[in-house]
Order: structure tokens, then C-alpha cells, then sequence
């Protein structure tokens, strides 16, 4: 299990030490140091393995973390634990940096004694650690035994992201489904590989502890339905049509796992607050909101022309927001004149790119740019890598064409009815890595 | 608020202040200055000075205060124990308190104070936690023992703790549940055959109930619990995986590769021909494939794992070449693993897009990985027949960019295709000579040399090219001088006539004027041949070489296994047996894959099924994977001694790991025997061979004989009494001594383990550092019993000469490591080269006075040996008894003279003259040994000998 763990900043000098085990000693501190953080770029691997004790480590913005260990661990806990421990501290005291993490040293030594117990993860859900670590001590003497019970059956419990007696005056929940979708194109249009991933985040404001389910248009479930129920073999095909495959998805702990291998159905009693209900993937079908047309020439020696047209590819009535292209430039490039129609274009020379962007674009539309790059003559014998041209952007629908069919809500205890249930679905489909050749 | 100005402070005397500090009245002001401490001690300055003043601060009834003090307590304890009994009444008073979080926080802290005076005191409060009302108390605790027995197994057990934590496996709590599984899973470790989890299908019953109830981490802890478990049959196999598979769905990765692991592991008793058996392949790949998609760091994790299952299963992911395509801004460690498995998943069916993707990557910028991408075409064409042409001519293209490092690469891998298609693409020769100039690297140079060796007919200046490299030919890599060295005698041999100059200069410049052994007696080789018998020497160097095969660098099968049941830890990350990078006794079971068992055979009761039924499984020809890593001292992967059941299996192991190992030796010999002498030393070897295959089945015989007989001497031959190797003092109270023995054609260590502390000591194992002669165990050290205080324990330790070899200073040096329960130990001691002597060492009297006269002069010691008063005949018969062979004897002038050989078990002869002159008590020894080093051994034996 993990014997250490340790959060240094960028030149290395310890904020954090906290040792679980006794066969790690105060050198671990310092190998990690001098053999990872100052050897820059050298270390090539986030497992390193140093005088027979492994280090694991993430970096966040320019700060550290580690966790050290002598034996075979599993190498993905320790991660999806440190990616945890990042989740925990963030909600705590928001940004990562050196300065809030010492102004709150205290409180992550508190935090790392409760979830990691020599070196076993324990509960590290923010919203049940919050209920008793508050980094005002003497409050937490003043609680009722019943409280006190409360919290340890919340922290050991079944549904330990949940307490019990959430009250609410207005019951109110939000999905959203973010999708990105990436996308790797040749020069010459074709689909190199694609694909989206999405989560559906949500925000529920409900009182109790409400049982949810879950419904989107899944080809599984719509095929299942299609055959066993009673509509017509037409109804069956339409629904069919807007149906989507999945090719796989992973849930929140809060959703019955088993539940959803036999029956295919996705219900839970969701945490309060915000959280990610599930993440999925696909790869059919996938509406990629632009088509990027590159055309590279090289002018002799020492020049380019850069020629890029995008066209937009959905419903003319929907806009998409913070279109921007990244049309990257040789490290020998002296000046370069733009010309585009659309939004504003700028050379870069810091980034060796030329960013075009443009606030707002309809469906169905095409926008062209073109480019002289001039260069300066090198005696350099590689040729330019020609990275590829990338696109960030933001559209109003999901890419993959999954749809939200319904979230009901059952409060048995509570009088009040999915019905009276304010639920707003919002769908953002953002491009992920969206990179075509050139 | 800000705490940072903690971090800050490091004036002088700031320890005296601090200390005025922690006794104030103010409680704020204590706080502050508790706060301090902490922040001083983080940075790593030595606050244990103060430790009586943050002590006194620790009766509060501020939390946060108690949990500032118990942080500093945990640190600096074990440096204070007497003080840190101060603490104890707070700890004993804090586990009654009425409060759950208090009483756990108390048991909490009060494990990780490694302080023997005050693990007695946590005894009961312990034990009361443990069945607490709270289940965050029990959950706590159930961690606690773990703790516990970290410091204290003995005790532990004593006070019954074991069989409370396998109760809380029933708790009706599934964290309590989940913790417990860990803590025992932990305790089991270092007790393999403890049979302490005690799985069963009712308590995996009730493990997989927890798993639907748990924390994410807590399924993790069940699912690495239920990987070790070996179902009974394929019927219950089958229901586990089906409780299991739900969990691959989860948003944690690592409890979806622990459902991985334990999937795959259980497929294997699955028949192949059930329908679940295709869906459960079907349902594995996506969420492998989503794993992709997580942070980067758990990506490598993911696709280190990855590439084992593909080995393993490639049916699994085999159409999902596309999702480990190269991402511009994928981290350069994700890069290279993607790349790895892309090209085992390389088939007829995709590799035009692999092939146009590799193209893309080796003009990227990262050259390590350009490099990769590189030699992945070359490793297409070797793998997929049909796109041999396409990748050569890829690889042309690559080698236009005149890129240094690509050109050099691309020369390598062309270099194997050549190997795998001969005469078929030849043709791209002339464009490799055009870059002839821009190689600098070792390996490039030697595969552009070999190309050029082996087409030397159809490349016209062959001879000019080759004598270009010949000019520096002192200062290339050994790896270049060889092949240069091969590559212009099988031009010789190709174009006889204009190269004789270019044979002769290249021979003698290997032969006479390089210090590398290898290059010369490569050099003598070609020589003789040439000068003997050119017809032969065409036969040899022109020989047809056998085909290289595809897959090239695919994971031994036993070790593979091992690697599939520690899916998702550190050993999958590294590719290497947990055994290679953990210390001591934790993780040394070597673990296999179940077999298959149908339902209807299974006739095991289950727990046998557990312990024996390990090593039953295990196909009984395969090479362990010992030591071949690391192969340092530090490397004990040898599985502790089964202190019960049968013994049979683990030495019947090592027999098969002889048969391989002594075959490989006597393939090695012949790979080496160019000249006579070592020709007759091949001859031998396979007569060396049973011996040393018989000592392990034997051994268990001998052992009885050992502990009955002490130091007995079957055949005569001279022992050296026992000397102290390891004292006591530097082992922790293990006192060895011992010596070295042959006994009916077996090397013996015989060791006298003495335990000189208070406590018992257990788990004991050895291993060899590599050493001269390759000396290595050749069966567990069998200590019968665990060793009480002041008990003395004589055993025979059998050792084989098929060990890793490596030459020591001085050649009879032997490092040992000795491990048990407390710690590992190191020492070294010399063996007598006497037991090296094998038993058919009688050389044949012509050939004697051949390889005599073979072997020059200067390669002859000269020794006196001193106040000897034995007679010829009985020097020679007491000689005899230990292998040392008299072959011939000569009277001339009074003086016998005695010719006697002497074979050691690495089939180096060595040859003696031994002059005895009658009354007189010096006698004259000279040693003639093709191995020069040995002789001044072989002196000292003959003294030893001869006086005793």
C-alpha cells in the first residue's frame, strides 16, 4: 500500500509530508527530488522506481504530488487516489498552488489522516468529509451524539455520498451532457480516427433521499424496448433511427452497477449538489460540427502559402461560439501576412502558430483563410514536421446524437412527486482534440 | 488567516521560543505554536527537542489541536519512547470516549506509534474497537491490526486478534468488511500458507455481496482479495465472473482493471467453447478501450496493462487498432506504450493504416520515439509477410530525409528484414552505401558491416567499403569489430583472390593486437579454419542461418502469468515479477494462472485446491523466472521454505529449472570451444549433466542424512571444518557458519544456523550473488522448524554450478544473502576450489600430453609445498578422493614424478605435475591451466589436501 505521501512545489522543497509506512524514511523525500523534479525532462514515466522504492506522481500547475511505496500496489489506485486527494483539496480550498496549500496545511494533514489509513484510501467523498472536517475543531466537539452517528454512518454507509435529511423548498435538478468530440483527419478528408466522449454532469437540489432513473436514447435499451413492447414495427424503426450506440459507458458510484448489466437501466440516489452521473464513449455516427480543408505549399525555400477553408456541418439555425484555428508555422518562419474573411487571425511567433478566431458561426456555412509565410533560409537538414492544424470550438447539441428521454425522480418518505420536480437538460458538444493534417 | 508564514521562520533560537510558546496558558497561542512544529518538521528541520512541551498540549478538547499533536507523536516517537509513554493514558482514555470520531482517531494514531512499550498498552483498547457499536470505529480498527502485526506478528496472533478480524468479514458494514479483507489480505502475504483468508465459496459469497455496497476503494481491496482465490470449477467460476462483470462499468479505473484481472484469471478454467466464455471476451474490451480516456498517468497504467493482455488474449482488442493511434499531444510515456501495443495488434487485416500512421510518427520531433516508430516498420515487415515490400519502401523513404538518427534506425531494422525475406530486396543495398558515411552509431555501423559481409558478391567494392571501416578499426565497439571481423572473412571467402591482403590485416589485428578475449579467439578461430580447411571454414561462416522469428520480444509464458495475475499493480507497470522490486518475504508467491477443471472432476477439497494446488498447475517444464532481472544479492525471489505440507514440489521446480539450465550451459560450451582443449570439455558435458540433475531429486535424502550425521564423509574427501561466517552480531542475532563439501558427485553447503536472540526466527531463504562458477541453489533452504532462541540448526544446503555467472575477486568468492522473518543478511566466504572438481576428470594420457604441451608456457605456475611426509602412492590416493586424477607416473633420479588432470564444473582442465622426492618433505608443483587464475586455487587445495 502507499507508505508515503508527499507534495513538493516547483523547485522542489516540501509542502506536505505525511509517511504511512515505516519502511519509508526521510530519503524518499529527497530521491523524488533530485531524481525526478530536478532532472527536468528527463524522467519519462509518472511510475519512477528508485533505489527499490516507487514513486508515483501527478503534477498540478507547478506543484507536485507523490506517492511513494516499497511493495506491489495497485498502480491505478494510487493514482485515481491522487487524482482524488486534487478533487478533495480543490473543494476544500479551490485552486491547487503553493500558497493555498501552505495556508492550508493543517487542514491536508487533517484531510490525508482520514482518507488514507496506512495507506488504504477510506471514504474520500468531499460532501461526507465535509460533515466533519471543518477545520473549526471546537464545533465538531459540540455535536449531538445523534449527529455524531449520523456522520460515521454517512462515512461507513451504503450510500456514503449522501446524508440523510436534505430539505429543499423547491425541488430542482440540472443535467447537462458535455460531450467532445475529437477527431483525427488526413490531409486528403479522411476519417483518420473519431470519436466522442461525454459526460452528463448533474445538479440535484432535492430534499430526502430520492430514488432517480435515468433514460437516454441507448440502441440497446431502444431495440429492446422496440421488440418486447407494443409498438408497431414503425414506431420501432423511427425511435430506432435516433437511437445511438454506445460502445461503453462508466457510472458515478452512486449508480447501481448490477442493476444496470442485467436490465440495462440507470438508477441511483444521487449526491446532493454537483457531481458526474456517467462518462460513455462512442465512435458511430458521430456529427463532427466542422470540416477543415488544409492546403500547404511550399514556395521554393523560403516560403509557404497556407491556404485553410472551415465549413460548418449542422442545422443552419444553430450557432456555434469560440471557433478558433491553430495553423501552426516552421521554428524559421521571418513574417507572415493573414487574409481571412471571417473573425480575426494573428501570427504568434512565441507559439510558432497562426490563431484565427471567430466569435459566432451558423450551420451550413464555409469561411476561408490564407496565409504567406515567409522564412528565413536554415541549413537545418530535417524538414519541418508539419504538425497538425487543430480547432477548438463550441457548439449547441451533442455530437454523438445522444438525447435525454427522461430523469424521474421517486421520494417515497417525502410528499412530493417527480412531477413537481424543476429539471432543466442542457446539451454542450466542445471539440476535444480536433486535428486535421496537413 | 494564512498559515503560509509558518513556513517561513528560521531565526536563531526559534526551538527556545517555540518552546516558551507550547507552554502558555493561551490555548490560540499553544495552537499557533503546535502549527509550527508541524510546518518546521515538513520542511524537514528537527523539532524532537521539544517533544515533552507538544506532549503536554495533547490533553485538549480542541480536535484539531489533538490531531496537530498525534501528527507530530506518529513522527517522532520511535526516536523518544520513553517519553512517548506519556501519551499512552490519553490514547487508553480517548478509545472509551463517547464520541465514534475520537475513539477511532485514538486507534488510529495509536497503531502508527512503532514503540514496543506502547503496542502493549493497545492491546485492549484494541480489542474493545474492534467491536465497537460504530462501524467507523471497527472499520478503523480492523486496519489497526494490520498495523499491528506490521510491528508485532507474534503478538497479534497471541492476543487472538486474527480470528476477530476474519469475524469482521461477516460485519453487516461493507467498509468494515473491505478493510478487514485488506488488512488480512496483508497479513496473509507474510504468512503464504496461513490459509488465513480461508476463501471459500460462502465467504466469497459474502465478499461479493460487500462489493455491491462498498466504497470504490473498498471494492478494490475485494476484487485484489477474490483475484487470489482458485474457484472449484467452471460452473463456479463462471458466477463469480458474472457478479464481477458489472463492475467494469465503474467510473473508478482501477476497480475496473482489478474486475479485469480477476475476469481474466478466471477465464482460463472457462471452456473455450461455452457461449459465456465469447460474451465475457466481447464485454472486456470496451472498457479497456476507456481506459484510454482517462488522465494520462492512468493511461500508462492502462496501456502497460494493455499490452500484457494482448499478449496474452489478443482476441480481445484486436479490432481496436485505431484507438491507440498517436495523439499529437499525448505525454511522450503514452506515446511509446501506444506505439508498443499498436504493433502487436498489427495484422494483414490493418497494417496499410498502421503503416501510413508509423510514417507520420518518425517525422515527429520526440527522437526517442521517432526512433520506435522506426524500428515498429521494420517489426511490421517481419510480423506481416504481405507488407514486407511496403515497409521497405517506407523505410527508403525515411532514410532520403538524411536524418541522421532515422537513417541509422531504418539501416537496423533493414538489416533484420534481410534476415527474414533472403534475396528479395537486395536490391535497396546501393542506397544504404550511399549513407555509408553518416553512421556513428555502434549498432548502425555493425548491421550497414553485416549487410555488406553478406552480399559482398553482388556489392562491387565491397572490399574498398569494408577497408574503410578497418582504418579505426581499434577504436570501434567490440559490436563493430566483430561483425567486421565476420563480415571480411566471408568476403574472403566469397572473392578469394583480391582480398587475401584485406584477411590477413583484419586476423592479425583482432588476433595480435587487440586485448578483447572474445574478438580474439574469434580472430584465432577464423584463422585455424582458414589455414586448415577453407572448404570447412565456407561450411561454417557461410552457413545457412536459421529464419528470426516474428515476435521477438514477447514476455516469457510463466512470467506472463504472473504478470496477468498482478493486473493493475506496480509489477504490470514494470514488467517484472513482484519479487524483483519488493523487499523481504511480501510478495514473493510466485502466482500462476488457475487450470481449467470442469465441474464434474473436481475431486480437491477446496483448501488444498488453494495452497498445493498452485504449484500442481504449474506446467512442470518451465524456466522460473529467477533472479534473471536484477540477478543482485538484493533480489530474493526465492519462495520461502513451506514450513509444512509436502516438500516435493518446490525441489522437483528447481530440477526442471537444472535440466533447461544445464542444457544451455553445455550449448553455451559449444558456442565457445573453438580451441582443443575446450573441445574436450564439450565432449564431458553432458556427462556433467546428470549429476547435476540428480542432485535436487536427492536432495531431500541427503538432508536426512545431514541432520542425522553432522559432518560424515561418504567418499573421504577433505572438509574443511566449519568457520563463522555471518556473527551474530551483524545479523540480528543469526549466527551462520559452515563449509563446503562434494558428496557422491553433489556440491553441499553444510550450515550451522545459529539463533542468538530472543525471538524465534522463521522464513528462511538463500541466494547467491552470481559468481565465478555459477554456484546456486539448487533447492529452498529446509529449515524444518522455525529456529527458537539459542537453538542450533545443522542442514546441507545441495548447490548446482548452472547459476548466473560472473568472475569474483578473488575467483572463490561467494556473496550470500541469508533471509528470515527479521531481516535480510549479507556476507561472503570462499569455497575450496576442491568441490569443484568432478568425478570424470581422468583426461586420457594422449591427450594430456597434447594439451600440455598446448598450453604455453608462460600459462605454468610454479609452487612448493612444504613439510609434506607422504609417500608418492599415498599423496596420489588421497588426491584421488578428491577428484584429483593421477594419470601417469615417472621415476627419474629418485624422484617420482606424478601427472594428474583435474576437471571443474565448468569444464575447464586443468593440468599438474606433482614431484615427490623420496625423504624429502618439499614437493614441486607446477599447474598449467588454460584459465591462468585458477592455479594459485588449485595450490592452495593441494596443500590443504595433502596436510590434512
Amino acid at each position: 500500500m502507499i507508505g508515503g505521501l508527499f507534495i513538493y512545489n516547483h523547485k522542489g522543497e516540501v509542502l506536505i509530508s505525511r509517511v504511512y509506512r515505516d519502511d519509508i524514511g526521510r530519503n524518499a523525500v529527497d530521491a523524488f527530488r533530485v531524481n525526478v523534479i530536478h532532472a527536468r525532462q528527463q524522467v519519462r514515466s509518472p511510475v519512477n522506481n528508485i533505489a527499490r522504492t516507487s514513486f508515483f506522481h501527478v503534477k498540478r500547475s507547478n506543484i507536485w504530488l507523490a506517492a511513494v511505496t516499497k511493495q506491489n500496489v495497485n498502480a491505478a489506485m494510487v493514482f485515481e487516489f491522487l487524482y482524488k486527494m486534487c478533487d478533495v483539496m480543490t473543494a476544500y480550498f479551490g485552486k491547487i498552488s503553493e500558497e493555498n496549500i501552505k495556508n492550508n496545511f493543517v487542514l491536508i494533514y487533517e484531510l490525508l489522516d482520514e482518507i488514507l489509513d496506512f495507506g488504504y484510501p477510506q471514504n474520500s467523498e468531499t460532501g461526507a468529509l465535509k460533515t466533519f472536517i471543518t477545520q473549526q475543531g471546537i464545533k465538531s466537539q459540540h455535536h449531538t451524539k445523534e449527529e455524531q452517528s449520523q456522520i460515521t454512518s454517512q462515512v461507513t454507509g451504503q450510500i456514503g455520498w449522501r446524508r440523510e435529511g436534505i430539505k429543499y423548498r423547491r425541488n430542482e435538478l440540472f443535467l447537462d451532457v458535455l460531450e467532445s468530440v475529437n477527431l483525427l483527419m488526413s490531409p486528403q478528408g479522411q476519417v483518420l480516427s473519431a470519436h466522442v466522449s461525454g459526460r452528463v454532469v448533474m445538479k440535484s437540489y432535492l430534499s430526502g433521499m430520492p430514488e432517480c432513473k435515468f433514460g437516454m436514447n441507448d440502441k440497446i435499451v431502444i431495440d429492446k424496448q422496440g421488440k418486447g413492447g407494443t409498438t408497431t414495427d414503425e414506431a420501432g424503426k423511427s425511435s430506432g433511427k435516433q437511437a445511438i450506440a454506445i460502445d461503453d459507458c462508466t457510472f458515478h458510484q452512486c449508480v447501481r452497477l448490477s442493476k444496470f448489466d442485467t436490465e440495462r437501466s440507470i438508477s441511483f440516489i444521487p449526491p446532493d449538489g454537483e457531481y458526474e452521473l456517467m462518462r460513455y464513449r462512442t465512435t458511430k455516427d458521430i456529427i463532427l460540427p466542422f470540416r477543415v480543408i488544409p492546403l500547404v505549399r511550399e514556395v521554393g525555400r523560403t516560403k509557404l502559402e497556407v491556404k485553410v477553408v472551415i465549413k460548418s456541418n449542422f442545422k443552419p439555425s444553430l450557432l456555434a461560439q469560440k471557433i478558433e484555428v491553430r495553423i501552426p508555422t516552421p521554428l524559421n518562419t521571418s513574417g507572415v501576412q493573414v487574409i481571412c474573411m471571417k473573425g480575426k487571425a494573428k501570427y504568434k511567433a512565441s507559439e510558432n502558430a497562426i490563431v484565427w478566431k471567430i466569435k459566432r458561426m451558423a450551420g451550413m456555412k464555409e469561411s476561408q483563410i490564407s496565409a504567406e509565410i515567409e522564412l528565413l533560409p536554415t541549413n537545418d537538414k530535417k524538414k519541418w514536421a508539419r504538425p497538425p492544424i487543430s480547432m477548438n470550438f463550441e457548439v449547441p447539441f451533442a455530437p454523438s446524437g445522444l438525447k435525454v428521454r427522461y430523469l424521474k425522480v421517486f421520494e417515497p418518505k417525502l410528499n412530493y412527486s417527480d412531477h413537481d420536480v424543476i429539471k432543466w437538460v442542457r446539451y454542450i458538444g466542445r471539440s476535444g482534440i480536433y486535428e486535421t493534417r496537413c | 488567516m494564512t498559515d503560509s508564514k509558518y513556513f517561513t521562520t528560521t531565526k536563531k533560537g526559534e526551538i527556545f521560543e517555540l518552546k516558551a510558546e507550547l507552554n502558555s496558558d493561551k490555548k490560540e497561542k499553544k495552537k499557533e505554536a503546535v502549527k509550527k512544529v508541524i510546518a518546521s518538521m515538513t520542511v524537514g528541520k528537527d523539532v524532537s527537542a521539544l517533544f515533552p512541551d507538544v506532549v503536554n498540549c495533547m490533553q485538549t478538547d480542541n480536535l484539531e489541536l489533538k490531531k496537530l499533536v498525534y501528527l507530530y507523536l506518529m513522527n517522532y516517537a520511535k526516536s523518544q519512547p520513553d517519553m512517548a509513554i506519556m501519551a499512552v493514558n490519553t490514547f487508553v482514555k480517548d478509545c472509551e470516549d463517547p464520541n465514534p470520531l475520537i475513539r477511532a482517531l485514538a486507534v488510529r494514531t495509536m497503531g502508527c506509534i512503532r514503540v514496543d512499550k506502547i503496542t502493549e498498552y493497545l492491546c485492549e483498547p484494541l480489542r474493545k474497537c474492534l467491536k465497537d457499536e460504530d462501524p467507523y470505529v471497527r472499520k478503523t480498527a480492523a486496519v489497526c491490526v494490520a498495523k499491528l502485526h506490521d510491528i508485532n506478528a507474534q503478538l497479534v496472533e497471541d492476543q487472538g486478534f486474527l480470528d476477530t478480524l476474519k469475524d469482521l468479514i461477516s460485519d453487516s458494514n461493507p467498509m468494515v468488511v473491505a478493510n478487514a479483507v485488506a488488512a488480512l489480505s496483508e497479513i496473509a502475504e507474510s504468512h503464504p500458507n496461513s490459509n488465513l483468508l480461508d476463501l471459500n465459496p460462502q465467504s466469497i459469497n459474502k465478499l461479493l455481496t460487500a462489493l455491491n455496497e462498498c466504497t470504490e476503494w473498498g471494492q478494490i481491496f475485494i476484487l485484489d482479495c477474490l483475484a487470489n482465490y482458485t474457484p472449484r470449477d467452471d460452473r463456479e467460476s463462471q458466477s463469480i465472473c458474472e457478479r464481477v462483470t458489472p463492475r467494469l462499468s465503474h467510473a473508478n479505473s482501477a476497480v475496473v482493471l482489478s474486475a479485469v484481472k480477476v475476469l481474466m484469471k478466471f477465464m482460463e478454467m472457462l471452456p473455450k467453447d461455452l457461449d459465456y466464455y465469447g460474451t465475457l471476451l466481447k464485454k472486456l474490451a470496451p472498457p479497456l478501450v476507456t481506459l484510454l480516456s482517462a488522465e494520462p498517468e492512468l493511461q500508462y497504467v492502462a496501456l502497460r496493462n494493455i499490452n500484457l493482455i494482448v499478449q496474452k488474449r489478443p482476441e480481445i482488442l484486436k479490432h481496436e487498432m485505431k484507438v491507440f493511434f498517436v495523439k499529437y499531444n499525448d505525454p511522450i510515456y503514452v506515446k511509446l506504450e501506444k506505439l508498443d501495443i499498436m504493433i502487436r495488434l498489427a495484422s494483414q487485416a490493418n497494417i496499410a493504416q498502421v503503416l501510413a500512421e508509423l510514417k507520420e510518427y518518425a517525422t515527429e520531433v520526440d527522437v526517442d520515439f521517432v526512433r520506435k516508430a522506426v524500428r515498429a516498420i521494420g517489426r511490421c515487415a517481419i510480423k506481416v509477410e504481405q507488407s514486407a515490400e511496403r515497409c521497405v519502401s517506407t523505410l527508403l523513404d525515411l532514410i532520403q530525409t538524411k536524418v541522421n538518427y532515422v537513417v541509422q534506425e531504418a539501416i537496423v531494422v533493414i538489416k533484420d528484414i534481410f534476415r527474414k525475406y533472403p534475396n528479395k530486396y537486395e536490391s535497396v543495398i546501393a542506397t544504404l552505401c550511399e549513407n555509408l558515411d553518416s553512421l556513428d552509431e555502434p549498432e548502425a555501423r555493425a548491421a550497414m558491416i553485416w549487410i555488406v559481409g553478406e552480399y559482398a558478391e553482388r556489392i562491387d567494392n565491397a572490399d574498398e567499403l569494408l577497408e574503410s571501416f578497418l582504418e579505426g578499426f581499434h577504436d570501434e565497439s567490440t559490436q563493430v569489430q566483430l561483425q567486421l571481423l565476420t563480415a571480411i572473412v566471408k568476403l574472403f571467402l566469397k572473392k578469394p583472390t583480391e582480398t587475401q591482403e584485406l584477411v590477413q590485416q583484419v586476423l592479425s589485428l583482432a588476433t595480435q593486437d587487440s586485448d578483447n578475449p572474445d574478438l580474439r579467439d574469434r580472430g584465432y578461430i577464423y584463422w585455424r579454419l582458414l589455414s586448415t580447411d577453407p572448404v570447412a571454414a565456407k561450411e561454417v561462416v557461410l552457413a545457412e542461418k536459421p529464419l528470426i522469428s516474428e515476435e521477438t520480444d514477447l514476455i516469457e509464458p510463466t512470467l506472463l502469468e504472473e504478470l496477468i495475475c498482478c493486473i493493475g499493480t506496480l509489477a504490470s507497470v514494470y514488467h517484472k515479477p513482484p519479487s524483483a522490486f519488493v523487499e523481504g518475504s511480501r510478495g514473493v508467491q510466485h502466482r500462476r494462472l488457475p487450470a481449467r477443471t470442469g465441474s464434474g472432476e473436481s475431486s480437491e477439497s477446496p483448501d488444498v485446491g488453494q495452497s498445493a494446488g498452485v504449484v500442481a498447475d504449474a506446467p512442470p517444464a518451465v524456466i522460473p523466472t529467477q533472479g534473471d532481472l536484477l540477478g543482485d544479492l538484493l533480489n530474493l525471489d526465492l519462495a520461502p521454505p513451506t514450513s509444512s505440507g509436502p516438500t516435493v514440489p518446490p525441489s522437483m521446480q528447481m530440477g526442471a529449472m537444472d535440466l533447461l539450465g544445464g542444457g544451455l550451459d553445455s550449448l553455451l560450451a559449444g558456442d565457445i570451444a573453438g580451441s582443443p582443449a575446450m573441445a574436450t570439455g564439450l565432449a564431458s558435458a553432458p556427462v556433467g549433466l546428470p549429476a547435476s540433475l540428480s542432485a535436487p531429486v536427492s536432495s531431500g535424502l541427503d538432508d536426512l542424512f545431514d541432520l542425522g550425521g553432522g559432518v560424515s564423509m561418504p567418499t573421504g574427501a577433505y572438509v574443511v571444518p566449519k568457520t563463522i561466517w555471518l556473527p551474530a552480531m551483524k545479523a540480528k542475532g543469526l549466527e551462520i557458519s559452515g563449509t563446503f563439501a562434494r558428496r557422491g558427485g553433489v556440491l553441499h553447503m553444510e550450515l550451522s544456523l545459529t539463533n542468538k536472540a530472543m525471538s524465534v526466527m522463521s522464513d528462511f531463504a538463500v541466494q547467491f550473488n552470481r559468481n565465478s562458477f555459477g554456484l546456486a541453489p539448487a533447492g529452498p533452504l529446509q529449515v524444518v522448524a522455525p529456529l527458537n532462541p539459542n537453538q542450533t540448526t545443522e542442514l546441507g544446503l545441495p548447490l548446482s554450478t548452472v547459476g548466473p555467472v560472473m568472475k569474483m575477486e578473488p575467483l572463490n568468492n561467494l556473496q550470500v544473502a541469508v533471509k528470515n522473518n527479521i531481516d535480510v543478511f549479507y556476507f561472503s566466504c570462499q569455497y575450496p576450489i576442491s568441490i569443484l572438481f568432478v568425478e570424470d576428470g581422468k583426461m586420457e594420457r594422449q591427450v594430456f600430453l597434447a594439451t600440455w604441451k598446448d598450453i604455453p608456457n608462460d600459462s605454468e605456475a610454479q609452487y612448493t609445498i612444504k613439510d609434506c611426509h607422504l609417500n608418492s602412492d599415498a599423496a596420489s590416493a588421497r588426491l584421488q578422493s578428491s577428484n584429483i586424477f593421477t594419470i601417469a607416473k615417472r621415476t627419474v633420479e629418485g624422484q617420482d614424478m606424478l601427472y594428474q588432470s583435474i576437471k571443474l564444473t565448468n569444464g575447464i582442465w586443468v593440468l599438474v605435475e606433482l614431484r615427490v622426492q623420496t625423504g624429502n618433505p618439499t614437493y614441486m608443483l607446477s599447474v598449467k591451466c588454460r584459465a591462468a587464475e585458477v592455479s594459485q586455487l588449485v595450490h592452495q587445495c593441494y596443500e590443504m589436501v595433502l596436510k590434512n
